[in-house]
């Protein structure tokens, strides 16, 4: 007699391997999504290597409705000097760590502070500046930290969305060409079950990504030098959780689409708002606080903090934590709908 | 013998349409059992709903005396009219796969015989005609020995030739004693392979019987064909039918009406003479062609 149990795993195990087999083959799409993160982050690095910043960049802490001018200290009339209004909290000096920003300055606080990097250059010149400048007397607060160079943050995002686009696109197109050409119809024509089928595409997926991923980071840790402060295996910890839940979000958009027009279309309606929305190239520090709320509801937003926090502060596992049950709580709720809606045939 | 097979007053209702409209019918042990009929007449609706895949608005599938169960997909094996496999696999792989899937597994080498594998058993499946796709998707619903074979419309779109080494294998497979349902509208196909036939049109049976039995019943006479100017030299009581340029006579003695013709003076070169064929017992049930 034949073991129900034993039957699912040899059936599931058949589907992974066919599915991954036809993906190895496809020599484009399989050099293609090697190659194409790398020259992403290439060419960032390039952008951004290049001159036409501002020499300084200087983030204020002020009392509300008050002006960022010579009014509330002449130090802010400086010229080739960029000060800009900063959000209260932690992060605003977390950035003078990672000498994001070059110095902060905080009016809020009686008598007033200043936030300077003991590691940077630009932050010992601005001091002096400061002190030549007059005005109220204002309390000098050290800390310290390498700079973080914009391609070490920009780098994780640029992982991070290719991976998402590759997770979406990837299940997704593939099982509405399924739908679309009969495939699937054939396979509910055998004992194979939804589950076990929407598992197998998971889990081929999965693997694949992770391979390239890998590869790509290795890539761009050789190439660029990234920054590295955490451990490894943290970082392959979540970017499976975080994949997991993205190739689960490609289930239930194909859980009953035939169009791959349809599909291309709803795939970069989800996908694209991630880009901007969870901080792929520029931080969501300053955004609405509405759109903070809906980016924490997003899977790319928990991997991308997850990640710059493992790879630039050197976050362990407690840090990061939040994120990953975050991630695991939107795998459950993605394949739970995505396997309740899915059909084999067109409608 | 007993029934492998019984539809029960099956109905399928569409928002729009009726695509069954209360058909039964019995499939007998061993047999090949052909749904025969125009396109959307209903036959691939019918089909699916015997092989379990869609589920009928009203009435009854039943499989050896009995609903179908849970394990009604490992007994059967199935073909579709239009069927892609997965890319970049070749058609070992896809057996492979497929015999994967069931818990009872044909051996591959009997599967590379029976449907004539081998030339393109290591070719990606993209990469094969239209004949080879056909036997290979024979193969594959071959793969867990199923106690029926289902082939909706197997050779639709396949040249002649292909047409003819495909009939062959299921001839082959119909050889070993396996019970095989078929739909096609190709009624040479259906009197070749097919032991039964229903005939359906509009959701509904117009005949049922073996093919021999369904032409005696129904025509007592063969069909010479003649040029139009040719034909119309006889003038006597028998069937006329303007097809183009050609007429068809309908007469149950042939000679008597060979014997007028030649009487009345017209050229005999380019007659034809046939049998009564399932075409013409479409087009006498229906007043329409098969193929419209």
């Amino acid at each position: 007699m034949s073991n129900p149990l034993l039957d699912s795993w040899r059936r599931l195990r058949a589907a992974t391997w066919a599915r991954s087999l036809e993906f190895l083959r496809d020599r484009s799409a399989f050099g293609w999504s090697l190659l194409f993160p790398v020259l992403l982050v290439a060419g960032i690095a390039f952008v951004f290597s290049g001159p036409g910043q501002p020499m300084f960049k200087v983030g204020v802490l002020a009392p509300a409705g008050v002006a960022l001018d010579a009014k509330l200290h002449p130090f802010l009339a400086t010229p080739q000097v960029r000060f800009y209004a900063e959000e209260p909290g932690a992060e605003a000096v977390h950035k003078v760590q990672l000498q994001r920003i070059d110095m902060l300055l905080d009016f809020t606080a009686e008598p007033g502070r200043y936030w300077l990097n003991e590691q940077s250059p630009k932050g010992q010149l601005l001091e002096q500046l400061l002190r030549g400048t007059g005005g109220a007397p204002l309390r000098r607060e050290a800390t310290s930290g390498a700079e973080a160079r914009y391609v070490d943050w920009v780098a994780p995002g640029v992982l991070g969305m290719n991976m998402m686009f590759g997770c979406l696109f990837g299940i997704g197109y593939v099982i509405v060409r399924y739908r679309k050409n009969g495939y699937l119809k054939r396979l509910n024509a055998t004992p194979l079950r939804a589950f076990e089928f929407l598992l197998a595409q998971l889990l081929s997926r999965l693997m694949l990504i992770l391979l390239v991923a890998c590869a790509v980071f290795t890539a761009c840790r050789l190439l660029l030098h990234l920054r590295m402060e955490g451990s490894y295996l943290d970082l392959l910890l979540l970017a499976t959780v975080a994949a997991v839940s993205m190739i689960a979000m490609g289930l239930v958009v194909s859980a009953r689409i035939s169009s791959e027009e349809l599909a291309g279309g709803i795939l970069n309606v989800i996908g694209t708002p991630m880009v901007v929305l969870c901080g792929v190239f520029i931080s969501i520090d300053g955004a609405p606080h509405s759109l903070q709320v809906v980016a924490q509801l997003l899977p790319l937003t928990h991997l991308l903090e997850g990640a710059r926090a493992i790879m630039l502060d050197g976050a362990g596992l407690p840090q990061i934590a939040p994120h990953l049950l975050a991630l695991a709580a939107m795998s459950v709720v993605y394949l739970a709908l995505g396997t309740a809606l899915f059909k084999w045939r067109q409608e | 013998m007993p029934a492998v097979l019984q539809a029960r007053d099956l109905v399928k209702q569409y928002p729009r349409v009726r695509a069954v409209d209360g058909v039964s019918f019995e499939v007998q042990e061993g047999s090949c059992f052909g749904l025969l009929g125009p396109n959307g007449a209903g036959k691939s609706t019918t089909i699916e709903m015997l092989e379990g895949l869609l589920k009928p608005t009203s009435g009854q599938v039943l499989f050896r005396g009995a609903p179908l169960g849970g394990h009604y997909r490992e007994r059967v094996g199935i073909q579709f009219q239009h069927t892609a496999l997965q890319e970049h696999l070749s058609s070992r792989e896809n057996l492979r796969f497929f015999g994967a899937l069931y818990p009872q597994r044909r051996p591959l080498d009997e599967l590379i015989a029976l449907c004539r594998l081998e030339e393109f058993l290591d070719r990606d499946t993209s990469k094969l005609s239209g004949g080879q796709r056909q036997r290979l998707l024979l193969a594959i619903a071959l793969v867990n020995r199923p106690e029926v074979l289902f082939l909706d419309e197997p050779t639709t779109g396949l040249d002649p030739q292909a047409r003819r080494n495909f009939w062959d294998l299921v001839q082959g497979v119909k050889a070993q004693g396996k019970t095989i349902v078929l739909t096609t509208h190709y009624m040479e196909e259906a009197y070749l392979l097919c032991d039964h036939i229903v005939i359906v049109d509009h959701g509904c049976i117009i005949a049922q019987g073996s093919p021999g039995a369904l032409l005696a019943e129904h025509f007592d006479d063969a069909v010479l064909e003649l040029p139009s100017a040719e034909a119309d030299k006889l003038h006597d009581g028998v069937v006329y039918k303007h097809k183009g340029d050609t007429v068809e006579i309908h007469t149950p003695d042939i000679g008597a009406t060979i014997a007028g013709l030649q009487a009345a003076g017209a050229s005999l070169a380019q007659l034809r003479i046939r049998p009564r064929t399932l075409e013409d017992l479409f087009l006498e049930l229906t007043g329409r062609e098969l193929r419209t």
